[in-house]
């Protein structure tokens, strides 16, 4: 009996479902960062699942869900920064919160 | 790899994925979002592993988990005090969010099961040297037309702005 | 004195200009008035010497004076044909108008010294934004008779007339002086769009804005070496006229515009509201005189199109009579000099339109107006500075307040007195000499023109020295209670009064007829005695009337009012040619078609623009929930579309 390629899209798709859950019901910003992380990486599961399955010759997928984790890093640590200097300007770092930008 | 083992395996890893990932999501402690977070990216990189992709692997471990994980725990302790719990959720919020977590679950799945035949696929055993060190730097490095030389140079460039960019914007004026 | 140096008789102004209205306020007001005054002997003795140097030093070719160019830069190029330079240029009536613009400029720097200061000397508020202004205009003045081409022309003839702008508007503390400055530049403008117009016409037939050929420039083609080739290149006609008699009319129109024609003239008598110095410099002697200068430039085309030249006569001739019956009843003594300076001018314009050939005979006129353009910016100068000396003395412009002045003021009475014998043609005074002829000008083309000129010439007479008697004479000068005595001005005012007053009585000896001629070659005059005793005699008349009037006080003056009171009022109104153009603007133009063109624009498309915004407004208002700035209800959204898409591209697929 083998895997099937379903059953590692299933996982992907349930981790994803739940990052959506946590972006949409979250207020917290660093939450709502951690739901974008989960999302980030049902993703990559999903380029490094489809290039084994189904192109085990080629690393492209592989490459793919590399630079994904290199950007990823990149956009934590920004958006990171900016929830720290909002905390640190508004001390608050709920999203529905910080108004100050607001009309 | 033995077939059973890999099934077991598999077993193992979905259900740690699943379950941490629902608390990631579901927990009253950042804190805790955050750990459970690390599990998840831990399982995630058993998974490339079992996919035989140990350098990918490796980068999961050492950038998430070592790296963003961290990264977190440190927002975090710089923006919340210790043991204090979130807001509870309102029912109309964890209302939207079920539906929009659930409506895209069941879409993505019926679009993977409509491909049934595909999705049923399996394993192929991976070729010698396929994914070993080498080839990976090679490619990496190389600026022929399957090489990867300006993604990752572009790549360099954007951690470098991301490095001064996080300087300059928490940088306490 | 090489012709190279011309360009210096531009540059000094130029950077005075800069110079004293930058630095000015750093520096001192007497240093920097002294400054300007250094400055103007400069421009002045190369003026001279370029003038001096031209007439008796450069040979003449086959007894012509010949055309120089010592400067043509090609400025803009919008063809290879034409091109706008700038340049300089200096022919026979360029250095005159040098050696007239220099000499009363200098003249007004220094007299504006003592003018633009107080009792005791200390130089009034402005002191170094005056001599700027001042610097501005002379260099426009300077830069419009050196002109290489007719665009020059015109760039400079509206210099000077935003510089008159500036001047005359000086004391921008008083309504009066505002009102006064935005009516010249209001109608001059007016007018120099009529040149402008005439200037694209022409050049548009003839593709060259040149005066004349200049082959050691590159300029090839030109305006008035071949006068009869531009009117032949003018081929097209509007309205029954040919292209060149519109184009030279429009060009004409510019002209009276600056030059105070009728029925232009109207802001020349408010403008006296500027400095009185001023008034002598821009108002008198130099500016207004541009539109003669203009029509003398391009005389060798004008004097091929009589129809344009009989319009000229007929304006100028009937400005000449208008201003002089309105300067016989003014109080105001600036406003009188004003009208008699419209009424000379118009003189000047009357010769050059009489002209029938650019030879001989025919070409007496125009070397009579440009005599008279000389000898007259000398001795109204001197008029004006004189009556600038009254007026700093009285601190009014009315005669009323002056009277018998002759007593304490006797050098200010001689120098006028000079100055309105000169301006009478009285011989042996300058004006004599030139306004004879053009008498005599007028004589040769009709006998009527002489006659009315010779009418015109008698009631200069007597205006002028009408107000010369209610000036200096009259009755007794009474001083009103806690002002001193009326004297004389220190020397910086006396002095430009004696040099112009010994100028005005030596100028008529000048030999214009050598020197100023409408091709460059000497011409054979000869007085005409006959004429020449009628106007002399006509000239008397008018003096011995206003002295059996006006020389002690009277009432047979105020008689001869009430027995025509209503001609008196319409002329002391100016026979109400500002209250026709009040209703002209106010009435016809603002009322009829501004109104409602402004009630159009206000109400319907304005209406429909704030219709368009208020549309806009309410819809974004009434949306402007959708946009709470809440990510998470973006993110549901977004998601929620975006598989709302996935369906039904799913469905499509299936079915």
């Amino acid at each position: 009996m083998e895997l099937p390629l379903f059953m590692y899209l299933i996982l992907s798709l349930v981790m994803f479902g739940c990052g959506v859950y946590g972006f949409i019901t979250r207020k917290n910003m660093i939450a709502i960062l951690i739901s974008i992380e989960l999302m980030l990486n049902s993703v990559d599961i999903n380029f490094a699942v489809f290039n084994r399955y189904l192109f085990p010759g080629s690393i492209d997928g592989m490459f793919f869900a590399l630079f994904a984790i290199a950007i990823a890093a990149a956009e934590t640590a920004v958006a990171l920064a900016i929830v720290i200097n909002v905390y640190r300007i508004a001390k608050k770092v709920d999203i529905n919160q910080i108004t100050k930008l607001k009309f | 790899m033995d077939s059973v083992g890999n099934i077991i395996l598999y077993f193992i890893i979905a259900i740690a994925i699943i379950v941490f990932s629902v608390l990631t999501v579901t927990t009253k402690k950042i804190l805790r979002a955050a750990t459970y977070l690390l599990f998840v990216l831990l399982a995630t990189a058993v998974i490339y592993f079992q996919m035989d992709f140990q350098f990918l692997g490796a980068v999961q471990i050492a950038v998430y988990a070592g790296g963003i994980a961290v990264l977190f725990v440190f927002a975090i302790m710089l923006t919340h005090k210790p043991g204090k719990a979130a807001q509870p959720i309102t029912s109309h919020k964890r209302a939207l969010g079920l539906t929009a977590s659930i409506a895209g679950v069941v879409v993505c799945a019926y679009a993977l099961f409509s491909y049934g035949n595909k999705c049923l696929q399996t394993l192929a055993p991976a070729g010698d040297g396929d994914y070993d060190m080498a080839t990976l730097g090679h490619a990496l490095l190389d600026s022929n037309t399957v090489g990867y030389l300006l993604p990752f140079e572009a790549i360099s460039v954007l951690l470098l702005a991301c490095i001064i960019a996080g300087v300059v914007i928490a940088r306490r004026r | 004195m090489s012709f190279d140096l011309s360009i210096l008789v531009l540059a000094i102004p130029l950077f005075m200009f800069l110079f004293l209205g930058i630095v000015g306020v750093k520096m001192g007001k007497k240093a920097t008035g002294w400054i300007g005054v250094a400055s103007m002997l400069v421009t002045l003795v190369i003026c001279y010497g370029i003038a001096l140097t031209y007439f008796f030093q450069t040979p003449l070719v086959n007894g012509v004076h010949q055309t120089l160019i010592p400067y043509n830069w090609d400025w803009l190029s919008f063809t290879n044909k034409l091109v706008v330079r700038l340049g300089v240029l200096i022919d026979p009536i360029s250095a005159m108008m040098l050696v007239v613009v220099s000499t009363v400029s200098f003249l007004v720097h220094l007299f504006s010294i003592g003018y633009m200061s107080d009792e005791v000397g200390k130089p009034e508020k402005g002191f170094q934004r005056y001599y700027s202004f001042l610097q501005l205009f002379t260099f426009s003045m300077l830069g419009l008779v050196v002109s290489t081409n007719i665009f020059q022309m015109f760039i400079f003839f509206e210099m000077v007339g935003v510089s008159s702008y500036l001047l005359i508007g000086f004391y921008y503390t008083s309504p009066a002086a505002i009102h006064a400055s935005k009516k010249a530049f209001i109608v001059t403008r007016l007018a120099d769009l009529f040149f402008l117009l005439g200037v694209i016409v022409m050049s548009y037939y003839t593709g060259t804005l040149d005066f004349f050929k200049d082959a050691s420039h590159n300029v090839m083609a030109s305006l008035l070496d071949n006068p009869q080739s531009t009117i032949a290149a003018c081929t097209g006609s509007f309205m029954g006229c040919s292209a060149i008699a519109w184009s030279l009319t429009m060009i004409f129109i510019g002209g009276a515009g600056k030059s105070a024609m009728y029925p232009l003239h109207i802001w020349l008598p408010d403008a006296m509201e500027g400095p009185t110095p001023v008034s002598a410099l821009i108002h008198a002697a130099t500016m207004v005189v541009a539109g003669v200068f203009l029509v003398a430039r391009m005389f060798p085309v004008y004097v091929l199109e009589p129809v344009v030249m009989n319009t000229i006569l007929v304006v100028g001739a009937f400005t000449a009579f208008y201003a002089a019956a309105v300067a016989c009843v003014q109080s105001d003594i600036k406003r009188a000099l004003a009208f008699s300076t419209i009424s000379q001018i118009a003189y000047m314009m009357t010769a050059l339109a009489v002209s029938t050939s650019t030879t001989g005979e025919g070409s007496l006129g125009y070397m009579a107006s440009q005599f008279h353009l000389f000898t007259h910016a000398m001795f109204k100068a001197l008029l004006f500075l004189c009556a600038g000396s009254i007026i700093h003395c009285i601190g009014s412009n009315e005669n009323s307040e002056m009277h018998g002045l002759h007593k304490y003021m006797p050098i200010t009475s001689i120098c006028f007195l000079i100055g309105c014998l000169a301006i009478s043609g009285i011989p042996p005074f300058a004006g004599f000499f030139s306004k004879d002829e053009i008498i005599v000008a007028c004589f040769h083309k009709n006998v009527g023109w002489g006659l009315w000129m010779m009418l015109v010439a008698g009631m200069t007479a007597f205006y002028m020295f009408r107000t010369y008697y209610l000036i200096f004479f009259w009755k007794k000068h009474e001083t009103p209670a806690g002002k001193h005595q009326p004297h004389d001005m220190p020397w910086t005012m006396t002095l430009p009064l004696i040099i112009l007053a010994v100028v005005s009585c030596v100028a008529g000896f000048v030999p214009a007829h050598d020197l100023v001629t409408a091709n460059g070659a000497p011409l054979e005059t000869h007085t005409e005695w006959p004429i020449a005793i009628g106007s002399i005699c006509v000239a008397l008349v008018g003096i011995g009337l206003a002295t059996a009037l006006y020389y002690k006080e009277n009432g047979v003056p105020t008689r001869m009012k009430n027995a025509c009171l209503g001609l008196w009022t319409a002329a002391y109104h100016r026979f109400y040619m500002d209250e026709f153009y009040q209703f002209i603007t106010h009435k016809i133009i603002f009322q009829g078609i501004c109104k409602p063109i402004a009630w159009f624009d206000r109400h319907i498309i304005d209406g429909f623009m704030n219709l368009l915004a208020d549309g806009t407004n309410s819809l974004s208002y009434s949306i402007r929930k959708l946009q709470g700035g809440a990510v998470q209800s973006y993110v549901y959204v977004y998601l929620m579309g975006a598989l709302a898409i996935a369906v039904v591209t799913m469905v499509c697929i299936l079915i």
